[in-house]
């Protein structure tokens, strides 16, 4: 069902409210196959709202959201295959409290991908040690720390082998000193060639591994292009004024 | 709006005995007192007093049996029950939502009494059933009511955060209620579903009154033909003060090892 000439991710037109407030008003964008997008802006200007519908965790109340030629809002379509596809990495890494390490990364792999127990647990033990975290494969989540959380839920979001991966503010809720093990994972994901789309205050991992960055402020896209435009010679007094209280 | 997964809150609902508390320790708690000082008064009133309370003690294990049949078999059914008007509760489909619903207002506000003669007369009248099932399922459409409110609780005492999880894995809603949120939500649950064993092991000596030969049945069986009725009271309530007690204290057990377990 996937036609060549489609980007991977396609948001036309968005528009989404909760109650009376608009939080997407007319976003439109697209991320293609092997493209790292990185979007940034105020809290509340809708980064992570957009990142959600794209995935189906909310439904937008305008526009077109279509991944891997999947339209996301249409009610036809099995949401379920869409997420399949698209992994997410949350701001509060939300592994299952109740399993280990390895069977957070086995359940879905058995369950939606229908893989044997062994064919998932060498997956997933490859997958630990990419991130480097095997040693705590038989740990629960509660004994590990907040980075080497996030990178288990990283490891368990590859696990189903998706097209593309939505992180959001994968960073936000780490201590400082774990940000960067958690970064690199992301950066070494870069390079392999893996979709990306990341919501993040990192202007250092913006910088240096986005493609494309997307400025947001009350619901809208503000301003968009490359890292060297965004960084130097941003157009949008709004940009200017984020980018001088942020850097 | 950062939701870290925190430990669950504990839910208080059910109207159980006081499930001892680890804090209660030393060597005469009220439990022990009260455990140990029911056993040794029983064991005086048969072997001291033989001609007054032996008969009775003979009498009425059978009756102990039933109450137990009766819990055993109505807590199981009101779980089941529960468990289905509880994710009916927090269902979005407003059909469903309301169904289950409604069972919850109607069975709450109606006495447990009245609604065990009016299931159990009901039921009798259409189908052809053994009076001790009728009773439980009496007992258990009943207690299934509170039951729903605390698997309610439960499920959404977990943190939003699993569901989209496991969502965003490509679960349907379906397998991430089984895999993720209920395998949570049974050890959150646990605590009242114990206080509501207790207390459904109580309430059950309500079925006494219909044609069930339970602990208190057999106790009143027994003083209407000796007229011993103070005597014969005095032992049907030491004996489901000892079963309680025993009950409440192997619950708060079971609940320290299952803290313990994580």
């Amino acid at each position: 069902m996937k036609a060549a000439s489609h980007p991977m991710i396609e948001v036309s037109k968005v528009s989404k409210f909760f109650g009376t407030f608009q939080a997407l008003n007319d976003i439109t964008f697209d991320v293609s196959d092997g493209e790292k997008v990185v979007i940034i802006g105020p809290s509340g200007s809708g980064k992570s709202t957009i990142l959600r519908s794209i995935n189906g965790l909310e439904t937008i109340d305008g526009g077109r959201i279509s991944v891997g030629g999947m339209d996301v809002s249409h009610l036809k379509t099995d949401i379920c295959k869409v997420r399949e596809e698209v992994g997410m990495v949350f701001q509060s890494f939300n592994l299952f409290p109740h399993k280990t390490v390895l069977e957070n990364l086995t359940l879905a792999q058995t369950v939606v991908r229908k893989r044997s127990k062994k064919d998932a647990e060498e997956i997933a033990m490859e997958l630990l040690r990419k991130v480097n975290i095997a040693e705590k494969a038989a740990a629960y989540p509660a004994k590990l720390s907040g980075g080497q959380q996030q990178r288990v839920a990283i490891a368990r979001s590859l696990a189903m082998n998706p097209k593309a991966i939505l992180f959001d503010e994968p960073t936000s809720a780490l201590d400082p000193e774990m940000i960067g093990e958690v970064l690199d994972v992301m950066k070494n994901l870069a390079r392999e060639g893996m979709t990306m789309v990341v919501v993040t205050h990192e202007m250092g991992f913006a910088r240096e591994v986005a493609d494309r960055v997307i400025f947001m402020d009350h619901g809208r896209i503000v301003e968009e292009g490359t890292p060297e435009h965004f960084f130097t010679s941003p157009t949008h007094e709004r940009t200017k004024l984020f980018l001088s209280q942020i850097l | 709006m950062l939701d870290t997964p925190s430990p669950h809150t504990p839910i208080a609902v059910g109207d159980g005995a006081a499930i001892p508390h680890k804090s209660d320790a030393g060597l005469f708690t009220a439990w022990r007192i009260a455990f140990f000082g029911s056993i040794v008064l029983c064991l005086f009133l048969a072997f001291g007093r033989p001609d007054q309370y032996m008969a009775i003690f003979m009498f009425i294990p059978d009756g102990i049996l039933v109450t137990f049949k009766v819990t055993l078999g109505a807590i199981l059914l009101a779980i089941v029950f529960g468990l289905i008007a509880g994710l009916g509760r927090i269902s979005s489909n407003r059909l469903i939502n309301g169904a289950a619903s409604l069972y919850v207002e109607v069975i709450r506000g109606i006495p447990l009494l009245v609604q065990l003669f009016y299931i159990y007369y009901a039921l009798g009248r259409f189908v052809k059933i053994p009076d001790i099932l009728s009773a439980i399922i009496a007992m258990a459409f009943c207690y299934g009511a509170y039951m729903a409110e605390i698997f309610r609780a439960g499920i959404q005492s977990i943190p939003k955060g699993q569901m989209e999880a496991a969502l965003s894995l490509g679960m349907s809603r379906g397998q991430a209620m089984r895999q993720v949120i209920l395998p949570q939500a049974f050890k959150v649950v646990l605590p009242p579903i114990g206080n509501e064993f207790i207390a459904l092991l109580k309430d059950s000596s309500l079925v006494s009154i219909l044609a069930v030969a339970d602990l208190l049945r057999r106790g009143r069986e027994y003083a209407s033909e000796t007229f011993n009725y103070f005597e014969t009271y005095t032992v049907i309530a030491l004996i489901y003060l000892i079963m309680t007690l025993f009950f409440s204290k192997l619950i708060s057990i079971m609940e320290e090892r299952l803290n313990e377990g994580r």
